[in-house]
């Protein structure tokens, strides 16, 4: 038990990386143990993070627990060094937890090639996991690029129409920004032994070599100059924007979705998209305090271009899959507005708002996955009336449209809120146009469900549609409790996050907890 | 100076004596053995009693024939590069021979001296044992494009190689000739003395060491100097360009190596410039037109035009680190080009010529080990970890970062990125096209050899590049 406890984060991020080897001996034939493995795979997975839920010790959320560091590469200076705060404590359990729910949710809808498909699907459950537990740029690194191997095959060989074209524009527009992104960490890298020979209490705690620690970068953050934070900002700023997507980055996720088999959709909205905000969260913000104040103005308004015009494309989709993609590009404009509010209210909401989106826009992705299967359509004219054939699969819809425009009692009303929160108390502005995102989330989702849910039946293919059987039920009901249990009761999870909020934004903004609430816009001009 | 001639000089070069015996033995023994795969195994035995001997020496350093010729560290490490690229190649062209049907045992002859020539270019710090060496390679490389005698295809590889080769050459000897005119002296160490004493100006070094750059370019095959490469990798027997994208390669960048970063270093200023140009262009024309084949062989040879663009990112930065990119990126490069070249080679059959991606289709699910190991070795042509050509490109984007080149550093990232789109072409051809009548490999013990390896040290560099690093690094370091 020792042992286990000691290398959790190890043994659940290398894990799936087992039983994908394992999987490599079954006999590809041989269907059905292939399934009954991955979900066991899956499941286990789940269960074996669980513990990660009660030992975390919320009263030092923000110091780094579960640790392990080992020397690895010593010429270069980088170790395998592993281990979570209260932020990357939720984004490990929700990739926990949407890992084993897309496996189960493939079941029966990829039927060629499964051997391959669940290899693949396990590994990029393991990458996944390494990126939100990496201490070590080095090692981040190497985990951020390994996953697009998988993803890339993942929309390629078992995706729609246009896969290829949608998988390599997933891979060039995400390599693009990762070799950036590692431009960035050389030069963090490089810079350090000089800024630590200044300061004798980073070498002391850090070493005066060369190192991938992200600890000591965050350490080194506020000496940085103005000018290299910039720089270093833009770089990291190319390489998470494109994954999170903001705005104008965005075009490869519509693609990728459309195209992509339904778990894979689950995988790319619930779990990929997050690395890039957690990417801003872990090194852009603590890292570059300067360089992101200067970078808030561009970061705010590409939010909110985001929130709005993603909102206003998804409107006009007529493909239920399109619009979910197009409201992904919105919702995750939400959470970069939150973030880039700087303010405890607005990274909590952002870290919230991050979840919940797994949750809604997975479960989302679920159903429109569950509905593809049985009419081998997404197209919304083709549909209408289901709620007469499938009640179960109505109500199921409905509760998680409401979760996803932010509905009251639900876990999208809880992040939403705090990012308003957050948002008035910088700008009301910003507030206005957030809040005009909501209501135009309200709409476009209202109008989906009326479209596909109400009304009779026109088209004679829908006469005959099966309800949710059990598999899919099982598939949504975590996600469900999960929408009502952070709608009703999110204190656990705020919990997790305040003190690493706190010690965010006390980086960024020094002067905050010294009575300076709002955020200069201007902070860049006046250096 | 000293004495001119030692016995410890003979021993310094055991190893290429060893070679040479090998294959002049390999010439006699054509004469009687009628399997020629025999003479093959006896190649890959030569070279093996040759890196015995060059394990033996690797702690020796030593300066020989009165500052001909050194035994370094920097040498050692390039001349196992050859050994390994040579083995792998020979290893590859044992049953590929007998499916072109020119098995003859000149072919490994041939192998042995060109690497013999590679050995002494390493470790040449004079421009006449340069050139003689350079030479040795250069024509036993001519012969072995042209290999396929009956094959129109190899004879024009083999005449346009030859041609511009030589022109090359020609070149450089001009390079070459007027060095020695300004310092009346033919070692290296002594024309860095000759040209730091002149203006950094002067016009008479400063075309030299133009000349001298020209061409190196070619021998490297950087833009605008690369128009043979497509053409005399597509026509030479795949097992040679094989050999020909790695060792060739290899042995010119150590070449290029010893003669910028000692006898022109004086002139560093201005070639920097230069490299800087012809790196940039080198790299981004590469992988420009590797996007457009559909011939495997020449996407490959354009994916190793753009490669030795990266490369010269290691003498731009000209520090520790770079200098240790460029040996580190070329023992890397080894193996993994040589795995893809394995797969490739693999293809021809009988009556499948196996060049044209479509011929790769549905390599998966006929051959899936195959098509994973190719997957692997493309990634890491990519530079994707955690293969080892993540390390290598890492190494070279650190040196460009360290020494603040931060727009070639970019540049050569977005090629980086770039690339993975040629490269995934293949991909998508073996894993998400269905399999044709044609698509099928041969294997054959040492296809299966080769690609062990070249699997093994691509993975084992990538996940625990510590002792290859501190190779690269101790080369690099002691060279000069």
């Amino acid at each position: 038990m020792d042992f286990f406890r000691q290398h959790i984060l190890s043994i659940i991020a290398f894990w799936p990386l087992l039983g994908m080897f394992v999987l490599f001996f079954i006999n590809k034939e041989n269907k059905s143990t292939i399934r009954w493995w991955a979900n066991f795979v899956g499941i286990v997975g789940f269960l074996i993070s669980l513990p990660l839920w009660f030992w975390f010790d919320r009263e030092a959320a923000d110091q780094m627990q579960f640790v392990e560091n080992v020397p690895w590469i010593q010429t270069l200076g980088a170790n395998y060094h592993v281990g979570i705060d209260g932020i990357s404590l939720l984004l490990v359990l929700l990739t926990t937890l949407m890992g084993p729910l897309a496996i189960l949710s493939s079941w029966t809808a990829i039927e060629s090639r499964l051997k391959e498909y669940y290899a693949f699907m396990l590994m990029l459950q393991a990458g996944m996991l390494g990126v939100f537990i990496s201490l070590d740029f080095f090692l981040f690194y190497v985990f951020w690029e390994v996953m697009l191997v998988p993803m890339y095959f993942l929309i390629g060989v078992w995706g729609g129409p246009r896969k290829l074209y949608a998988a390599i524009k997933f891979f060039l527009y995400t390599l693009v920004g990762s070799v950036l992104l590692l431009l960035g960490i050389l030069a963090l890298y490089f810079i350090y032994p000089g800024i630590a020979a200044q300061h004798p209490e980073i070498t002391a705690a850090f070493g005066a070599g060369n190192t991938f620690d992200i600890l000591a970068f965050q350490a080194m953050g506020a000496f940085l100059p103005a000018n290299f934070q910039w720089w270093v900002f833009l770089a990291f700023f190319i390489g998470f924007a494109i994954k999170v997507p903001m705005f104008p980055f965005h075009t490869w996720l519509p693609d990728a979705h459309v195209e992509a088999p339904t778990a894979g959709s689950v995988i790319l909205a619930a779990v990929l998209l997050k690395m890039g905000t957690y990417g801003f969260l872990r090194f852009s913000l603590p890292i570059l305090p300067d360089g992101t104040k200067q970078f808030v103005p561009l970061m705010i308004t590409l939010s909110i271009i985001a929130i709005i015009y993603g909102a206003l494309v998804a409107m006009m989709q007529p493909d239920m899959k399109k619009l979910v993609a197009y409201s992904s590009v919105s919702h995750m404009g939400f959470v970069t507005l939150g973030m880039f509010a700087l303010n405890p209210n607005g990274l909590n909401g952002s870290v919230i708002q991050q979840i919940n989106h797994g949750i809604s826009t997975g479960a989302l992705f679920l159903i429109v996955g569950i509905i593809y299967e049985r009419r081998h359509t997404r197209e919304i004219s083709q549909l209408g009336g289901l709620s007469n054939v499938m009640p179960i699969y109505a109500i199921v819809f409905l509760i998680m449209t409401m979760s996803s425009i932010g509905l009251p009692l639900l876990n999208g009303f809880i992040g939403e809120f705090t990012i308003m929160m957050g948002a008035l108390q910088e700008n009301l502005w910003w507030a206005v146009a957030a809040g005009s995102g909501i209501i135009l989330g309200a709409a476009y989702m209202l109008w989906l469900y009326q479209r596909t849910m109400f009304g009779r039946i026109e088209n004679p293919a829908n006469e005959k549609l099966l309800d949710l059987n059990l598999r899919e039920l099982a598939t949504l009901v975590p996600l469900i409790i999960m929408a009502f249990w952070i709608g009703l009761y999110p204190a656990p999870f705020f919990k997790a996050l305040d003190k690493p909020v706190n010690k965010i934004v006390a980086k960024v903004r020094p002067d905050y907890f010294q009575g300076a609430p709002r955020l200069n816009a201007r902070a860049g001009e006046q250096r | 100076m000293g004495q001119f001639f030692q016995m410890q000089d003979l021993a310094v070069i055991t190893p290429e004596l060893e070679l040479l015996a090998f294959g002049i033995a390999l010439l006699l023994g054509d004469l009687v053995v009628e399997q020629k795969r025999k003479l093959g195994l006896v190649a890959l035995v030569g070279i093996a009693v040759s890196g015995a001997f060059l394990v033996r020496l690797r702690n020796v350093e030593f300066s020989a024939y009165g500052g001909l010729f050194v035994l370094d560290h920097f040498s050692i490490f390039f001349k196992l590069i050859f050994l390994i690229a040579a083995a792998l190649s020979i290893a590859i062209s044992l049953k590929y021979l007998d499916i072109e049907r020119e098995n003859h045992g000149e072919y490994y002859a041939l192998i042995l001296f060109a690497t013999l020539g590679m050995m002494f270019m390493a470790g040449a710090v004079d421009l006449v044992t340069l050139y003689i060496s350079l030479e040795t390679m250069a024509i036993s490389t001519y012969i072995l494009v042209g290999f396929l005698r009956s094959n129109q295809r190899s004879n024009e590889a083999s005449m346009k190689y030859f041609l511009l080769g030589a022109f090359s050459s020609g070149i450089l000897l001009y390079g070459m000739s007027l060095l020695y005119g300004l310092s009346g002296s033919t070692k290296f160490a002594d024309i860095a003395e000759a040209l730091s004493q002149r203006s950094p100006n002067d016009p008479i070094s400063l075309l030299a060491m133009i000349t001298l750059s020209a061409g190196m370019f070619f021998k490297i095959a950087a833009v605008p100097f690369h128009q043979w490469t497509p053409d005399a990798y597509e026509g030479a027997p795949t097992s040679i360009t094989a050999y020909m994208s790695v060792a060739v390669k290899a042995a010119s960048f150590a070449m290029m190596l010893r003669v910028f970063m000692v006898a022109i270093y004086p002139l560093r200023p201005h070639w920097v410039a230069i490299l800087a140009a012809v790196s940039v262009i080198t790299m981004t024309v590469g992988n420009i037109a590797a996007i457009t084949q559909s011939n495997v062989k020449r996407l490959l040879a354009y994916s190793s035009i753009s490669h030795a663009g990266y490369i010269l990112i290691g003498f731009i930065a000209g520090n520790d680190t770079g200098l240790t990119a460029v040996p580190l990126y070329l023992l890397i490069y080894t193996f993994t080009n040589l795995g893809a070249w394995a797969v490739i080679v693999a293809l021809r059959r009988r009556d499948v010529i196996g060049e044209h991606i479509d011929e790769m289709s549905g390599l998966f699910f006929r051959h899936p080990a195959a098509a994973i190991l190719m997957l692997i070795f493309l990634l890491s042509l990519a530079g994707i970890p955690p293969t080892a050509g993540f390390i290598a490109k890492y190494y070279l984007f650190a040196a460009a970062i360290q020494t603040g080149h931060n727009v070639l550093a970019v540049i050569a990232v977005l090629n980086a990125a770039i690339s993975i789109y040629f490269y995934l072409r293949i991909v998508v051809a073996m894993f998400m096209r269905d399999a044709t009548e044609k698509t099928g490999l041969t294997y054959s013990p040492g296809i299966l050899t080769a690609l062990g390896v070249a699997f093994v040290f691509t993975m084992l560099i990538g996940i625990y590049p510590d002792p290859f690093i501190a190779m690269a690094r101790q080369a690099a370091l002691l060279a000069f």
